[in-house]
């Protein structure tokens, strides 16, 4: 039986959904499953991963990790993964996964794909493919280390099973190394937004320049996206006039993002943009002029006035919702 | 000071991506290449440091073919770089082999201390944001990615890095470090004119990976089964005036895509 250790991260009490989806498809291929959680609350993390399929969970509890510091994590996570004996291991495509599993897989003598978007477990075997070129062209990744294979796969791209509250996991607890660090984090400036990172929304509300400006992309599109509980996505043009900050961007200079749901508003849809979103299941374009490129990308395309649509949009969509 | 930066070779933005005849690559003739453009913040950021630190210099290392990675070497030597070093390398470049190669390559050229390393925060061909992170590891350094602002006193650095959910951190990193720039750090210089002359006669030093003692196997990682994204059915576009348009796309979207 294949052994695969799965990397769960959390927020609020809550193991993020990403992972859900990774504990999911490593149970349903019938392979021995671990989890790993890291942080302040991990103990009581640990159960909620055994609904899912976790029947070993290796758990650092410390307030000391309560704040991500690749040096660290990077210790304790090779670590487990030696500890663990796994020969594949699964992570969300986090902007912390993607920070620290590279430094991990050096240390451990392996290879790392992120940002995956299929992944198939049967026996031992694992199929993975990642988009290149920021989506203009998908390819298969072949392993060929020693080491255990690495998969940090993006969210939303797999079912969650139901918890089955009756499992439990046997806990292995992990201490926190003795180690004289170089990393420092001296300070956490929040964001204004609670929501979802970009790369992990399920639905996108996006704008570019036929917005007019900062204020009006702001007043049109935040009713819209927090009637959707969606993230706000930025075009470059928008970014480099400063409406926006970069890690608002989509596109290849920018974010490569896979929501259920984008919905792009003013944006004329030039390659680099559109070669960020090909990871979308359904596209929406709202342009005033009907040769925009981005409307042959969508699924669904509106000719009009943003100003005029949007409003009525946030309109209908809070009749429903 | 030594002050490294370590760039890549990459398509153009507006390049359209092909594949050969056999699916296992893309079409490397049909592609305009240019430095990637995250490491063109990377080699501003080094620029900046070297005028801030007097006796500083700044060498360009990049690992890819020479037939044409010199090109990008010499762009950022006509920025303003010092020397640049070639590491004569494949078309396919897995991020395990590049920073081994980099690692081995600055090891050679010396000790690490009192050394400031850039990269970009990813290479925006393979999309790995993978290299720097390996690097330090390799170099037994600290590292920070997607770093916005930094400044450095040379024992110690403090750089702002975005994380999730447009939030900040501000971390410190003690002695010599890599950093990854993201596009907010700086505004990148265009070369200029004297600056392309001048270039032209600075050092750039060539080896092969074979001098590192680094082989294909070091890459780990490889590609096959290239595809091109599937053609998405046509469009359906929703007619009318805005409330019906509306009504119509949420309903679309409720019933019929079934994603609300």
């Amino acid at each position: 039986m294949s052994k695969i250790l799965v990397f769960c991260e959390f927020n609020n009490g809550l193991i993020k959904k990403g992972a859900l989806e990774l504990l999911s498809i490593a149970k349903n291929s019938g392979a021995e499953v671990m989890s790993a959680i890291i942080g302040k609350g991990a103990q009581d993390m640990a159960q909620q991963s055994a609904h899912y399929g976790a029947a070993k969970s290796f758990v650092l509890e410390s307030d000391d990790f309560s704040n991500y510091n690749s040096e660290s994590y990077t210790h304790v996570m090779a670590d487990i993964i030696q500890q663990s004996g796994a020969e594949i291991v699964l992570a969300s495509s986090s902007m912390l996964a993607k920070d620290l599993f590279p430094r991990v897989a050096v240390k451990t003598n392996s290879a790392v794909a992120n940002d995956c978007h299929e992944l198939e477990i049967s026996g031992g075997n694992v199929t993975v493919r990642r988009a290149l070129y920021a989506g203009k062209c998908t390819a298969q990744v072949d392993f060929k280390t020693s080491g255990p294979k690495i998969i940090l796969m993006r969210a939303n791209q797999l079912p969650v099973n139901d918890a089955d509250t009756a499992l439990s996991s046997e806990v292995v607890v992990i201490t926190a190394p003795q180690i004289d660090l170089k990393t420092l984090i001296k300070e956490i400036v929040k964001g204004t937004s609670e929501k979802l990172d970009l790369t992990e929304a399920n639905i996108i509300v996006s704008g570019g320049r036929g917005l007019k400006d900062k204020d009006s992309y702001y007043s049109l599109l935040e009713p819209l996206a927090d009637t959707l509980g969606a993230t706000l996505g930025a075009s470059r043009a928008i970014v480099d006039s400063g409406w926006c900050t970069h890690g608002m961007q989509v596109g290849q200079t920018g974010k490569t993002v896979a929501p259920t749901l984008y919905i792009a508003c003013g944006i004329s849809g030039a390659i680099q943009h559109i070669a960020g979103l090909t990871g979308s299941k359904v596209i929406v374009a709202i342009n005033k002029d009907p040769d925009a490129p981005i409307f042959k990308k969508s699924t669904y395309g509106i000719v009009g006035d943003v100003f005029d649509v949007v409003p009525k949009l946030t309109e209908e969509f809070k009749n429903i919702l | 000071m030594n002050i490294y930066v370590c760039i890549k070779q990459v398509p153009d933005t507006e390049s359209k991506i092909k594949l050969n005849s056999d699916a296992s690559f893309i079409d490397t003739a049909a592609v305009k290449w240019v430095m990637n453009p995250y490491d063109e913040n990377a080699v501003e950021e080094a620029i900046k440091l070297k005028t801030s630190q007097e006796g500083s210099k700044v060498t360009i290392i990049s690992v890819g073919p020479k037939k044409r990675t010199t090109e990008a070497l010499r762009t950022a030597l006509a920025m303003g770089a010092d020397d640049a070093i070639l590491v004569d390398g494949p078309d396919y470049l897995a991020p395990n082999l590049t920073a081994k190669a980099l690692a081995k390559t600055i090891e050679q050229e010396g000790k690490t201390d009192n050394t400031q390393i850039f990269t970009g925060k990813l290479a925006i061909d393979f999309n790995n944001s993978s290299v720097s992170q390996m690097l330090a590891e390799h170099l037994n350094l600290p590292h920070a990615t997607v770093v916005s602002k930094f400044e450095t006193t040379g024992a110690e650095t403090t750089v702002q890095r975005e994380v999730e959910g447009g939030s900040f951190e501000v971390i410190q990193l003690k002695g010599s470090n890599v950093v990854a720039a993201n596009k907010g750090l700086n505004t990148p210089r265009y070369a200029s004119l004297p600056g392309i002359m001048k270039a032209k006669k600075k050092p750039l030093k060539e080896i092969n990976l074979s001098d590192l003692g680094i082989s294909e196997e070091d890459g780990a990682l490889s590609y096959s089964a290239f595809q091109l994204p599937a053609e998405k059915p046509p469009v359906q576009m929703i007619d009318g005036e805005a409330p019906a348009q509306a009504k119509e796309l949420v309903s679309l979207l409720r019933n019929s895509a079934k994603v609300i």
